[in-house]
């Protein structure tokens, strides 16, 4: 029996709610104590490397696998004894979706459309409108089988669109497109995002899910690393978030520059250039800094701090700490 | 942990697809042909038989069903034969092509359980069959009016349904078993060869391998054999051995029932058979029962091979 004085209640606005989730395969562990929440309408980016757990863990809230121990909750609903309730409410994209090719666009979207249980006028009239969505209506009577692979993936979400999917579980939607697909399809998930979609993407392009995710968690051999917006991130990891550089002539600029409140450092480059760090953008501050000592400001730019940095430097972080561990 | 919901919803969807999917595949297209063929041409052997040496007889319909015109083998033992291959051909690949296609966790991704894709699956792939049986059921009876020019009595009719009725069961157990080998091996050639093997095993090798076996466990008493008679145990065990087949199984339902002068299946006492007017027909109750034994083995085969392919199924990692 569960220990009702410990069980940890979801928040209020939690659409998906994860405490201590584990999935064993025997010895190993999958998924390994992961606890999560994901606010409604927020894009949440589930990141790692292959076979970090990041499946498992999508398959163990549409109850398409069995949990070992913890708890999940999707929409209130626990999809191991509710799976109908959950399923009837979310939308799934498999890695690299699959299609009957010998039937056409619309006959695969009918066959799930039949089998949400949608009537044939509710049917023809979400199917004819996810497809105008997703841009496959001029293939619509088309055998899937002369589809490509960004066509197949935009199919697929079509029939979340067709569910009308309170949330959206994509995993791996842009592996394997081409650049100008991949711009397409992150846009369709920005448009599911605006109408209120709650949208969880699995993913190891990291600058795409920067580009679209609200806060990502990332994933190591089954357990959850970091989590949080990607500036939280960078300050946690980066101790810093934003590299502001300047180019400007003039003298003590430098010394400037590193008044401004919120910088950590100020790095000279070259006699005319300086990069500094800073918790925020202080581009504005900076802008001032130098016409404050009389300088001229030739350039401004700002590095919005990227995952790929913090990713990179965590595990950097990681392996030097284990290394140490080991001697 | 109970969960919610009903395990039939969707049943309906997926039945309704895997059936047109069935009837309109190549593959059914080309088994249909082969089946209608041979058929076609044991009856062509049986009508040619019955015109010429016509007696009296008060089956004559039934007759279509059970004679043979060497070398061509009956129309019963030709279905008995092909049977299998047709539902092996519907079932092998039902569930691993799912997940080869990648289709199966985008499938189950809807509110459905894994219960109505498999129940859906296993009751379109036996409708196909029994439709096609019955065209074939038809066949037979429509050439029969053609060239008997006699029509088939109320008996006939009833005997060549139960007909129709133990062979679809028969056919349930073959698709029955082909579903379950597509749960087993990921890959359709596989299942689809193991399926093969098990047919050509049970239907060719096992009648001749039954009767070694029986000697082996219940070897003959030599005092039969100086008289010409085969001893009772060793002839009890090959009847058990062969019964092992579901082909065996539907040899014999067929030939109580088609053959209404059957009174046994098995060995009896000559006691037993007092009072009894050999070659006399029983009535089809009787018959009925007779072929009773065997139509329940078929029927429990099909359950037990499905119910074991279903427990697979549930326990299995929906991704690929």
């Amino acid at each position: 029996m569960s220990d009702l004085r410990n069980e940890v209640m979801p928040p209020p606005d939690s659409v998906i709610f994860a405490d201590g989730l584990t999935k064993r395969y025997g010895e190993a562990s999958a998924v390994d104590q992961i606890s999560f929440n994901i606010k409604k309408g927020e894009v949440f980016g589930l990141l790692g490397p292959n076979g970090a757990g990041k499946t498992t863990t999508i398959l163990m809230m549409l109850g398409l696998t069995e949990i070992s121990s913890g708890k999940i909750s999707v929409l209130g609903y626990d999809p191991a004894r509710q799976p109908l309730q959950v399923k009837r409410r979310v939308g799934y994209l498999p890695d690299s979706v699959g299609f009957y090719d010998h039937l056409t666009a619309v006959e695969n979207l009918a066959y799930t459309a039949k089998l949400m249980g949608l009537s044939l006028k509710e049917r023809t009239e979400r199917i004819a409108d996810a497809l105008k969505r997703v841009r496959l209506s001029d293939v619509a009577h088309k055998r899937v089988a002369t589809f490509s692979r960004g066509m197949r993936q935009r199919l697929g979400l079509a029939e979340i669109i067709v569910k009308k999917a309170e949330i959206a579980i994509l995993d791996e939607p842009t592996s394997g497109l081409d650049p100008q697909s991949t711009l397409e399809f992150l846009d369709l998930i920005r448009h599911l995002k605006a109408e209120g979609t709650t949208v969880l993407l699995s993913s190891h392009l990291l600058d795409q899910v920067q580009r679209i995710c609200d806060r990502v968690a990332l994933f190591q051999a089954g357990h959850i690393v970091l989590m949080g917006s990607v500036a939280e991130l960078s300050v946690q990891v980066l101790g810093a978030g934003f590299v502001v550089e300047v180019e400007a002539e003039g003298t003590g600029i430098a010394r400037r520059l590193a008044t401004i409140p919120g910088v950590s450092n100020v790095e000279t480059v070259a006699a005319d250039r300086f990069r500094m760090t800073a918790e925020r953008d202080v581009r504005p501050d900076a802008a001032r800094a130098v016409v404050a000592v009389d300088g001229s400001l030739k350039r401004l730019s700002v590095d919005e701090p990227s995952l790929e940095a913090i990713y990179a430097r965590y595990f950097q972080g990681k392996a030097s700490g284990d290394m140490r561990d080991a001697a | 942990m109970r969960r919610e919901g009903s395990p039939f919803q969707g049943v309906g969807t997926v039945f309704a697809k895997e059936l047109t999917d069935n009837i309109s595949s190549a593959r059914m297209l080309v088994l249909e042909l082969l089946i209608v063929l041979t058929a076609l041409a044991a009856l062509y052997g049986a009508i040619s038989n019955l015109r010429t040496n016509t007696a009296e007889d008060p089956f004559l319909l039934l007759r279509l069903f059970t004679l043979s015109s060497s070398p061509l083998p009956s129309f019963v033992a030709i279905l008995g034969f092909l049977i299998p291959l047709m539902a092996i051909g519907l079932g092998f690949d039902s569930v691993n092509s799912e997940f080869n296609r990648r289709t199966l966790s985008r499938i189950l991704a809807q509110p459905i359980y894994r219960d109505a894709l498999l129940i859906g699956k296993f009751l379109a792939g036996l409708a196909t069959l029994a439709v096609n049986l019955t065209a074939l059921w038809l066949m037979v009876i429509g050439l029969g009016l053609l060239f008997l020019g006699v029509p088939p009595g109320t008996e006939e009719i009833l005997r060549s349904l139960a007909f129709l009725v133990i062979a679809i069961f028969y056919a349930g157990v073959w698709l029955a078993l082909a579903m379950l080998l597509s749960i087993v091996f990921r890959s359709p050639a596989t299942a689809a060869l193991v399926a093969l093997g098990i047919w050509l095993f049970l239907t060719v090798l096992w009648p001749m391998l039954a009767p070694a076996f029986a000697q082996i466990i219940a070897p003959p008493d030599p005092r039969y054999a100086a008289l010409g008679l085969q001893t009772p145990a060793t002839g009890l065990w090959s009847q058990f051995l062969m019964r092992v087949s579901p082909n065996d199984l539907f040899a014999e339902a067929m030939l109580a029932i088609l053959s209404p002068t059957t009174r046994t299946l098995g060995a009896v006492f000559l006691d037993q058979l007092r009072g009894a007017l050999m070659g006399a027909p029983l009535p089809i109750g009787e018959s009925l029962m007779i072929a009773w034994p065997q139509t329940v083995g078929l029927i429990a085969s099909n359950i037990v091979l499905f119910v074991a392919g279903y427990i697979l199924f549930q326990r299995q990692e929906v991704r690929a």
